[in-house]
């Protein structure tokens, strides 16, 4: 789409991909909380949901989409953020941020914090799936579980974690309701409830994603 | 009230322009802003000086040409107002006050503060209106437009067209000005008939004025001297898509 110059076209893109990731989301979560059953049932369980997710032609189709996703929200959040600031004016003295919150100014920031946090959350569990050479469980199925848990062992791997999903929450905490002001929604009324649901949505995904690492951290046998 | 004024000059569009400090003796608390940058201009023209240029008609809040930026603030501290409706009493005895010209790409310079807004009048032009056969005015109550209809329509339609929201957005949008000069007609059953090509006019228009897209941050809402409603730009969205998915462009 980067032949599209036209900027509500642009931002219609944003919004459908944008509230695409945050659905998955959802599902990413309820599958990776299986993380936290007890310790023997998580390992074999998990071990047996990821094997089922990668050899699943419906689940290949999907994870092709969410790539696409990903690349095109990107592509339309670095046209749009340049063409921004290339078209704003620099004022000497600027107090502008009043009228507005600090995270819908600083969409760009903290989707750059979300990237960075998806080139290492892909490299360390993603590539090591998909091209690694993993252990095999009992089961025959590789062991992601391991691999996960000894990566959450590491406080610093814990704190980058937290980093980036209280910046996710913050980037959904403004996009979620945004979406649907890009998508035409101009009814107080379903306004005021998307809204809410914004907040509700974001506020749960920030705890849901926070809670596994730091579990699995406190969990570790010392 | 004693006060010292840093002031934006520029000799015209093409010079770079600096910020000069003036101070000012004996401002009366109850001048309006606009009082107060005429008593500096009468004091720079005694003084054999070029006085400073500024956009001024009405001074009463409705015509939307006193824009400047002031202390780093649309239109000043207060919220919800013109330039020449703020008053001196806004500010404190002995305060340093910054005023600069509305900045973006498509609004330039054109000296000191004053800036083309002329951006805004192709916008209108490009399909702000309302086409009716010519002869005699039809009989006014023929339509029937709900007392609800009007009265949103009519809130789209004070905007004063100041540019307020342009300079207060980070991306030099102006979605709520194209939005609320959409809204006023399209909520009229006689704006109805046109909705998508004017939609699609006047988005494209904006566009090529080089204004930036709308981020949703609200800003724009809340330094609006008319207090006009960001729900209005998800209307000219909303009209821009089904104008798109029903091949109602033009
Ligand atoms: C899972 C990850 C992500 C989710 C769930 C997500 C979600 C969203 C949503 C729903 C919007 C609102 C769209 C709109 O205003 O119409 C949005 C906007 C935005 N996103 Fe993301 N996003 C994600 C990742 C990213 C990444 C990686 C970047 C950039 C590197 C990014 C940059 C932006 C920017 C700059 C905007 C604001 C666009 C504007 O100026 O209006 N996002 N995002
Ligand atoms: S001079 Fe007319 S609105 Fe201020």
């Amino acid at each position: 789409m980067w032949f599209v110059k036209n900027m509500i076209t642009r931002k219609n893109l944003m919004a459908l991909t944008g509230l695409f990731l945050a659905f998955f989301l959802i599902i990413h979560l309820l599958g990776n909380l299986q993380l936290l059953l007890p310790d023997e049932v998580a390992r074999e369980q998990y071990n047996w949901y990821s094997h089922l997710l990668a050899g699943n032609i419906v689940i290949e189709i999907i994870a092709i989409v969410l790539y696409a996703c990903i690349l095109l929200h990107l592509a339309d959040a670095i046209y749009l953020t340049i063409r921004g600031r290339k078209v704003s004016g620099n004022y000497r003295l600027d107090k502008r941020a009043r009228a507005s919150t600090w995270y819908s100014r600083n969409m760009m920031f903290l989707g750059a914090v979300i990237f960075a946090f998806l080139v290492i959350h892909f490299k360390d569990f993603w590539y090591q799936y998909k091209f690694g050479t993993l252990p095999l469980d009992e089961k025959g199925h590789k062991d992601l579980y391991t691999l996960v848990v000894t990566a959450f062992g590491q406080l610093w791997y814990v704190i980058v974690y937290i980093i980036a999903i209280i910046a996710l929450g913050y980037h959904m905490l403004h996009g979620v309701f945004s979406a649907h002001r890009t998508l035409g929604l101009y009814h107080p009324v379903y306004n005021r409830i998307v809204r809410t649901a914004g907040v509700v949505f974001s506020v749960a995904m920030t705890f849901g994603y926070a809670v596994i690492p730091i579990v699995i951290y406190i969990k570790q046998p010392l | 009230m004693d006060i010292v004024l840093k002031i934006w000059r520029q000799k015209d569009q093409d010079s770079t322009g600096k910020l000069e400090t003036y101070t000012l003796e004996e401002v009366n608390p109850d001048m309006s802003f606009l009082e107060m940058l005429d008593t500096l201009n009468h004091n720079l023209v005694k003084q054999g000086e070029r006085a400073i240029e500024f956009d001024h008609d009405c001074r009463e809040g409705i015509c939307g040409q006193c824009g400047m930026m002031i202390d780093g603030i649309a239109h000043g501290p207060l919220k919800h107002t013109t330039t020449c409706q703020l008053h001196m009493r806004s500010f404190c005895d002995g305060q340093t006050i910054q005023i600069e010209p509305f900045r973006a790409e498509a609004f330039p310079v054109i000296r000191d503060l004053k800036v083309d807004r002329s951006a805004f009048d192709r916008i209108i032009a490009s399909g702000g209106y309302v086409s009716v056969d010519t002869g005699q005015a039809p009989e006014a109550n023929s339509i029937p437009i709900a007392h609800h209809d009007a009265e949103a329509a009519f809130d789209a339609a004070v905007c004063i067209g100041c540019g307020a929201c342009v300079a207060s957005c980070k991306n030099a949008s102006a979605s709520l000005f194209t939005a609320a000069k959409i809204s006023q007609m399209t909520r009229l059953p006689q704006g109805r008939e046109e909705a998508g090509t004017r939609v699609t006019r006047m988005v494209r228009q904006m566009e090529s004025e080089d204004f930036g897209h709308c981020t949703n941050t609200e800003a724009c809402e809340v330094e609006c001297p008319q207090a006009i409603s960001v729900l209005h730009i998800a209307r000219m969205n909303y009209e821009y898509n089904r104008a798109g998915i029903f091949f109602n462009k033009a």
